[in-house]
């Protein structure tokens, strides 16, 4: 989200000059450095940002971002410059450099969903009253959109928070919404009625034996 | 002939049951995978060689090559590395999520097979960052091959120690490609790095590293339990096995489907997605392999064979097998702009062919798409795409580049009509060149 303007830093630091991690997340961020040879532990520099991102987000509410003292704290844990630390955070567009809303709408307007009616998922958004790039003044919502989510057969999709809802035109996505600004959780994946996954609308063309059972083909080999 | 069920490799690929060790196993993964191993390291290079199996990432690589070379007797001091590449990115491609959330035992079972068999000493998935659930199965997955003594020391009982660790991206279309994913393993923005050194010699960590798609991994283990003949029944010469396609667009159901390779477009349409909307007299276009191959005229690829020699043939790629079928009432132009939009999004900033020619490139596509151009323009824009391709460091900016050129081969009367229609109204170059 490199577009997006840096809140002002004084404030940022006054709130977020303490960050330390909690007691779980610091479990999970030794766990997280494992993974990486020894000495090599920059690599970790994303998922911890990551982790970092969430806990902000579990502290106000939202779905989290990364003021520059939280990015600061990750730099020196894994002992990188901050400067480099920095240049992820803005380099990948999933760290948001600024605070965003508790329901992180994010619709996909590449070509493929573009072609199976993206912009009436747009437009629901916006008759919802969410604007691009921007947070609603309840502070629920933030509209994005986002390139290839890779849902392509079940286009179009928005990604809300960890859950992506698939299969969307303009009434499927009010309806979403308007689950979530209730405090409900829409069931999540496709929501076209009868589909299980991405097999063809109506049942399997192949494989038909899995839907009821868990099929061993070895058989017939 | 059709691929019988018996011959799919993805069984759960829609995932009616559990993506579980334990159902897995009763589908047939993990079945004496330590005896997969004795052949040995070269034999099952020169099986995966015979079974004509080329990547499945776009590249089309024969995969045993590639994998032939790394060195055969790394040191403990450098060791090699597997790089999966699950940064599934491409406009259109949507295969390797169903494998990681469904089937996720069979990249795991074969991450440690083709890991062996290049002598690495473990492999790394780097998953997009968007796939959230999906990396919590797979996270979940390798856990459980751990638990059972599948991963790690004595992986499976083989006597080889092989570990499997997972890594989130997070929202950067450039790191599919395999220098850039090894940058962003490393903790670094991911911008690709110049070719030689070649990952084999110089990857991950400066170590021996292959990068390999998910598809091209997880199909490893059932070729070698059922045969390289087995799978090179399937497809064309050169073109061999079976392959998972991905349907997206303006057919009736839109699905992913694993088929023999070189089926003809026509028959995968008409037997798994019930057709193109509004009948085939009302296709415009295909674009057969993920957003950055040219698009195909609706004459030339109904009978064309789905495979890498025959979408060469029609001036365009097989790449993910990302089929996105547009039907006549795609705005064509807008389809092929918004695919601009998408790579000048995804521009890693790295080279200024690229990071320039993108946007630029995006903004008269923007121009065209309302007729606000001069006709002369479309010879300028072909023309830039010309210099934009091949001339960076990794192949984004030729993916920039063929879908303008394919719109342009095949639609330019389309382009004309828009800008006579204006009768040369708006628009001058400057407006572009901001």
């Amino acid at each position: 989200m490199a577009d997006v303007a840096f809140p002002d830093e004084a404030e940022t630091r006054a709130r977020w000059g303490n960050f330390a991690w909690t007691a779980e997340n610091a479990a999970q961020a030794t766990k997280i450095i494992a993974r990486y040879p020894a000495g090599r532990q920059r690599s970790a520099i994303m998922p911890l940002l990551d982790l970092a991102q969430r806990q902000v987000g579990a502290e106000t509410q939202t779905q989290g971002w990364l003021p520059v003292p939280v990015i600061e704290y990750v730099a020196a844990q894994l002992d990188m410059p901050f400067i480099r630390a920095l240049e992820v955070a803005t380099f990948y567009t999933m760290y948001n450099m600024a605070p965003v809303a508790r329901y992180h709408v994010q619709v996909c307007g590449t070509t493929p969903c573009m072609l199976r009616g993206s912009d009436d998922v747009m437009a629901a958004c916006k008759n919802k009253g969410l604007i691009k790039g921007k947070t609603t003044p309840d502070g629920l919502f933030t509209l994005t959109e986002v390139e290839c989510m890779g849902n392509c057969s079940s286009a179009p999709m928005v990604q809300i928070n960890d859950d992506n809802y698939e299969d969307l035109d303009y009434d499927r996505t009010v309806a979403i919404l308007d689950a979530l600004a209730a405090g409900e959780t829409p069931k999540p994946g496709t929501q076209e009625p009868g589909r299980h996954t991405v097999e063809p609308l109506g049942g399997p063309t192949t494989l038909k034996e899995m839907v009821s059972g868990n099929h061993d083909y070895r058989g017939d080999w | 002939m059709a691929l019988a069920d018996k011959d799919r490799i993805f069984t759960n690929v829609y995932g009616y049951q559990d993506w579980g060790l334990k159902a897995a196993k009763a589908r047939g993964d993990w079945d004496k995978t330590a005896e997969l191993m004795k052949r040995g390291q070269d034999q099952i290079i020169e099986d995966i060689k015979a079974s004509g199996l080329r990547g499945r990432g776009g590249a089309g690589f024969p995969t045993g090559l590639k994998w032939s070379f790394m060195p055969k007797a790394p040191t403990p001091e450098r060791p090699s590395f597997l790089v999966i590449n699950a940064d599934e990115s491409e406009p259109g491609s949507c295969k390797d999520r169903e494998i990681i959330r469904h089937d996720p035992h069979k990249l795991i079972e074969g991450a440690l097979i083709a890991g062996f068999a290049m002598r690495a000493r473990a492999a790394y998935i780097y998953i997009r960052g968007e796939y959230i659930r999906e990396a919590e199965t797979l996270f979940a997955a390798v856990q459980q091959a751990y638990d059972a003594g599948l991963l790690g020391k004595n992986a499976a009982k083989s006597g080889y120690d092989f570990d499997v660790f997972v890594h989130r991206g997070a929202g950067a279309y450039i790191c599919g490609e395999e220098t850039a994913m090894i940058e962003s393993l490393e903790g670094k923005k991911g911008q690709p790095r110049l070719k030689p050194p070649f990952p084999a010699g110089a990857g991950l960590y400066g170590c021996p590293t292959t990068v390999n798609n998910v598809e091209s991994i997880a199909v490893v283990p059932t070729i070698l339990r059922r045969g390289a003949t087995w799978f090179s029944s399937f497809g064309r010469e050169n073109n061999k096995g079976t392959k998972l396609f991905q349907i997206s667009g303006h057919v009736e159901k839109p699905c992913v489907v694993e088929e023999e390779m070189s089926i003809s477009f026509r028959e995968l349409i008409e037997k798994h997605c019930g057709g193109v909307r509004g009948g085939w007299d009302n296709l415009l276009a295909v674009i057969p392999g993920g957003s950055s191959v040219p698009l195909v005229p609706a004459s030339e690829i109904i009978d064309c064979p789905m495979d890498f020699d025959g979408l060469k043939a029609v001036g365009s790629g097989l790449g993910t097998a990302a089929i996105i079928v547009m039907d006549k009432s795609t705005d064509i132009v807008r389809a092929i702009s918004r695919i601009s939009y998408f790579y000048k999004h995804e521009s890693c900033g790295q080279c200024t062919p690229c990071r320039e020619g993108t946007g630029w490139m995006w903004r008269v596509m923007e121009r065209l798409r309302e007729g606000k151009a001069d006709i002369s323009e479309i010879d300028t824009l072909y023309q830039v795409t010309k210099q934009v391709e091949g001339h960076t460091i990794c192949a984004l900016g030729d993916a920039a580049a063929w879908p303008i050129q394919g719109l342009i081969r095949h639609f330019r009367p389309e382009l004309e009509r828009r800008i006579t229609e204006r009768k040369g109204e708006g628009g001058a170059m400057l407006e572009a060149a901001e």
